[in-house]
């Protein structure tokens, strides 16, 4: 498959591909956290990260409130305004982060493992998770922040087209609204509301923390214990709703004053430790999945010049996330576009890749295996992810093998099973034509 | 320098040039100073070729980037967008290995790989499991100078480069108004091309123009190649021979700038695009490190330092004073943030963004930030304050070793602006050494209105039929 002269090069393809992998010790905190931490001692740094089960899919009737509650953490906590707050973290070097989606809310620290760095940033770190004060000034300044970044939206075709896809695939499902809110909803959060959703989400039994970095075993779960003692102990939060498949094809389009015209295609997919996660994950590879080698890129954009970017990809999520395949073209040539997108994904759910294909797409996957734990914020996001979503201990140590396992018929199988070619989404955003 | 870059490949779902409003913004060009304190070892090829090698043994992988003193500040009129059109033809193939034959091969060794173009520079990188260097070597020193440019291949990537500046700039109000910033900025320096190129540049674009251009600038006498991780230099060196030693060295090479001409007076402008929200971006002419080693009568040295260290007094985190008294206190900024380039090859712009809150006008920000100048001319910044820039200098000093590519990206633009590794090294103790007289003095000296030029994004309605409120005509929510 490769040009002539290329001995080296193939040569050097059948190197071993088995790599180290963390070390994860895993263990609860007295008051029931589940601690998934990884030592690392060659810089004299520490990540932390604390992962609770109350995304958005968890705002009821009040869309936008996990995204809020999540964002004034550090607005004001026991008895400290936002700028003490940041002064605290940032006086010492440390950084502080959060983040909410459909499915999780996390607050993040990075700090010096100096414990004279590490100990006062741990202890602003507590005040902003348990004792939180949610000021009425900074509740709606955040509010009217997130109303700009919904404006902000209006403005953007690709999220645009984003926001629309979710509503059609996920329908009456809390996956279909942004995790933002909406201008309708926004308005109809109070503070209570705010106080009231971390009071019950934001407890120890809800909660993974993630750890990487220059500490031992003994300290990190002292630091784990420490972070969580004063918390509720609470409860791990009930299941959300489950997704239902599509059952006809849709099609929404938006009239937008942009030059291009964004498409987006595509279903519900599948779950985090779906069974057919790994025949999807690879056979996607070869589908959209692998950047500048996919079927899609060379489809669309090398033999064509159609679009930048041409992809697809599962999201797999607590429920059904969204399979998705998308582009973007000069207006007058979108329907050609999106016929030749949906011939290949048609095309693809028949045939599956060639077992050329499928070689190719595994030698990338594991080869690259290093590249995707290269790093202490690499590994702590493995680290959230394996804890919140419960994958086994050794998802790392068996992630190669299991994508050696694939055959294109378990791809095929799959993707049959799973992807329904005539009950598409499509959703296409642009000036409109005719 | 985030919005400064043009990539071969966006990753599926990425978005880039959104991502500019939020706090990374400006973080990203703060922490683009801040070098890695390190064991760079320096070889020379004896066709010119530089190689810097950092080794770095936590993880079994490496990252290999080739760098070219070639970028949209090297064009000129009519050619704009020749650099990164080029970058994207570099993937079509040698006579060696044809067209696609560069990502597969990368691909099928689990390789990362991608390419960028930036004002003063072009490089290309993969990211590889260790033992697979030589595989990006071998494929490097092909297309360095073997390169095939088809006709037709071009015909067709020139298209997606379109499609790349219309998704980029043309469908984005807000890049959209920062092109037309810095063109207005800029009288006659070459910051003013957008790198991505003006449209009608692209339209007439061909391929001897893209031929001319690599023939010229692509050559081991131009290039630097930099490598970090878990390697051992002595090898690389040698590797480097084996696969590098033969090329030609090319023709020794420089760039003739006009330099910019001087600015009078205050520049205003205002950009009508489909939009709901209105922007502002206040841009201030000023010097980057590499013009204080080149004019040291005109520019001290330690002035890029203390701009660097007034970026971080406003802007260095959410207890800095954009967000604590603008977002915060005041609330007349929803997102603010500047962005300076401390390694810039030329004078370059000090350029604050934001967007204002409910219920405020683009005027009324202008004025907050006028006003948070006015406080730093009349009061020196606090210690306090000092000391958290350099505790965060100090902790990001560490924390960015935490990626070797990160690391492989400053020894790289260093290298590709004239200036050298070295001064990596002395990076956090010449912030350390910046006073609050110092800070005072550039505030005074640099922003000024015959330094600044002004652009607003008059927001104008995204559907035609429907009348839109502009945002400050909206009520509160409260």
């Amino acid at each position: 498959m490769f040009a002539k002269g290329a001995g080296i090069l193939l040569l050097l393809l059948f190197a071993a591909t088995a790599y180290a992998t963390p070390d994860i010790k895993h263990w609860q905190t007295k008051k029931g956290a589940g601690v998934y931490f990884v030592e690392a001692h060659e810089l004299p740094m520490v990540d932390i990260q604390m992962i609770f089960d109350a995304g958005s899919s968890r705002d009821d009737s009040k869309p936008g409130l996990a995204l809020l509650t999540n964002v004034l953490l550090a607005e004001g906590a026991a008895g400290l305004t936002a700028d003490e707050i940041s002064q605290n973290f940032e006086n010492l070097g440390a950084i502080y982060g959060q983040d909410a989606d459909n499915d999780s809310a996390s607050v993040r620290l990075r700090s010096m493992s100096d414990p004279g760095k590490l100990d006062p940033a741990l202890k602003n770190f507590k005040h902003v998770l348990i004792s939180p004060d949610f000021p009425q000034d900074a509740f709606e300044r955040e509010r009217n922040r997130t109303l700009i970044a919904i404006s902000q939206k209006q403005q953007s075709p690709g999220d645009l087209a984003k926001d629309a896809f979710y509503a059609a695939v996920f329908n009456t499902h809390p996956y279909a609204v942004p995790s933002e809110g909406t201008e309708e909803s926004l308005p109809q959060i109070s503070t209570n509301n705010v106080a009231a959703f971390h009071k019950k989400y934001y407890v120890a039994g809800n909660a993974v923390i993630a750890i990487v970095g220059d500490l031992d075993r003994a300290r990190a779960e002292q630091l784990a214990n420490d972070l969580t003692e004063e918390m509720t102990q609470g409860e791990q939060a009930s299941p959300i709703p489950e997704v239902s498949a599509l059952t006809a094809a849709k099609t929404i389009t938006i009239d937008h004053p942009s030059t291009q015209t964004h498409i987006l295609v595509g279903q519900p997919g599948i779950k985090r430790g779906d069974p057919d996660y790994f025949p999807l994950y690879v056979g996607n590879h070869v589908l959209g999945g692998s950047g500048m080698v996919s079927q899609l890129f060379e489809e669309i954009r090398e033999k064509r010049g159609f679009s930048y970017s041409a992809y697809s990809y599962f999201t797999p999520m607590r429920q059904p996330g969204p399979f998705v395949a998308g582009l973007q073209t000069r207006t007058d040539q979108a329907k050609e576009a999106l016929q030749l997108l949906q011939k290949q994904l048609h095309t693809f759910v028949e045939n599956g890749p060639t077992q050329a294909e499928l070689d190719a797409a595994k030698k990338n996957i594991t080869g690259g295996f290093p590249l995707r734990i290269d790093s202490n914020s690499d590994i702590v996001g493995y680290l959230g992810l394996i804890g919140f979503y419960g994958l086994p201990l050794d998802y790392l140590d068996t992630f190669n093998e299991k994508v050696e396992s694939v055959t294109v018929e378990q791809i095929k199988d799959a993707f049959k099973r799973r992807l329904s070619p005539d009950k598409l989404v499509v959703v296409m955003v642009g000036p409109k034509t005719e | 320098m985030v919005l400064k870059l043009s990539m071969r490949a966006q990753s599926p779902g990425g978005h880039q040039v959104k991502a500019v409003l939020s706090i990374g913004f400006i973080l990203m060009s703060f922490c683009a100073g801040q070098i890695a304190r390190a064991e760079v070892q320096e070889f020379m090829l004896e066709n010119g070729l530089k190689l810097l090698i950092k080794e770095d043994h936590r993880a079994p992988i490496v990252v290999s980037q080739v760098w070219y003193k070639v970028g949209s500040s090297y064009e000129h009129d009519g050619i704009t967008g020749v650099s990164h059109a080029l970058e994207h033809m570099m993937f079509k193939g040698t006579e060696k290995h044809p067209a696609g034959d560069f990502s597969r091969i990368i691909s099928a060794n689990g390789g990362q790989e991608n390419a960028f173009t930036g004002a003063d520079y072009t490089a290309y990188f993969q990211t590889l499991e260790k033992s697979r260097l030589p595989i990006s070597f071998e494929l490097e020193a092909d297309r360095m100078r073997n390169l095939s440019l088809p006709a037709d291949e071009f015909t067709k990537e020139i298209e997606v480069v379109k499609e790349e500046r219309r998704w980029r700039t043309d469908d984005d109000p807000q890049s959209y108004t920062y092109e037309i910033m810095l063109a207005t900025a800029f009288q006659t320096s070459p910051y003013r091309y957008p790198v991505i190129g003006w449209e009608s540049d692209l339209e007439k674009m061909s391929i001897e123009d893209l031929r001319n251009w690599y023939s010229r600038w692509y050559a081991p006498g131009n290039a630097t190649v930099v490598v970090v991780g878990d390697v051992v230099a002595e090898e690389v060196h040698d590797l480097a021979k084996k696969y590098f030693a033969s090329l030609p060295a090319g023709e020794t090479l420089t760039v003739d700038n006009q330099p910019e001409v001087e600015q009078l007076g205050i520049k205003r402008i205002k950009v009508k695009r489909p939009a709901e929200l209105p922007y502002l971006l206040m841009s201030y002419k000023v010097p980057a490190f590499k013009t204080a080693v080149d004019y040291p009568d005109k520019v001290p040295e330690w002035e890029p330092y203390a701009l660097e260290v007034l970026t971080g007094i406003l802007d260095g985190g959410n207890s800095a004073r954009f967000s604590k008294n603008l977002v915060r206190g005041r609330e007349i900024a929803s997102a603010i943030g500047i962005s300076y380039d401390l390694s810039s090859r030329l004078d370059d712009l000090f350029v604050i963004s934001g967007v204002p809150a409910q219920g405020h006008t683009i005027e009324q920000l202008e004025q907050a930030v006028r006003d948070e100048f006015e406080d730093l001319k009349m009061n020196a910044v606090s210690e306090q304050e000092l000391e958290r820039v350099k505790a965060q200098v100090v902790a990001n000093d560490i924390y960015q070793k935490d990626s070797i590519f990160y690391q492989g990206m400053i020894i790289g633009v260093l290298e590709a602006v004239g200036l050298s590794w070295r001064n990596a090294d002395e990076y956090v103790d010449r912030i350390k050494a910046v006073t609050a007289e110092q800070v005072q003095a550039v505030v005074k000296k640099y922003l000024i209105d015959d330094r600044l030029t002004v652009a607003e994004l008059d927001p104008q309605p995204l559907d035609k039929s429907v009348k839109r409120p502009a945002r400050g005509e909206l009520n509160h929510v409260r």
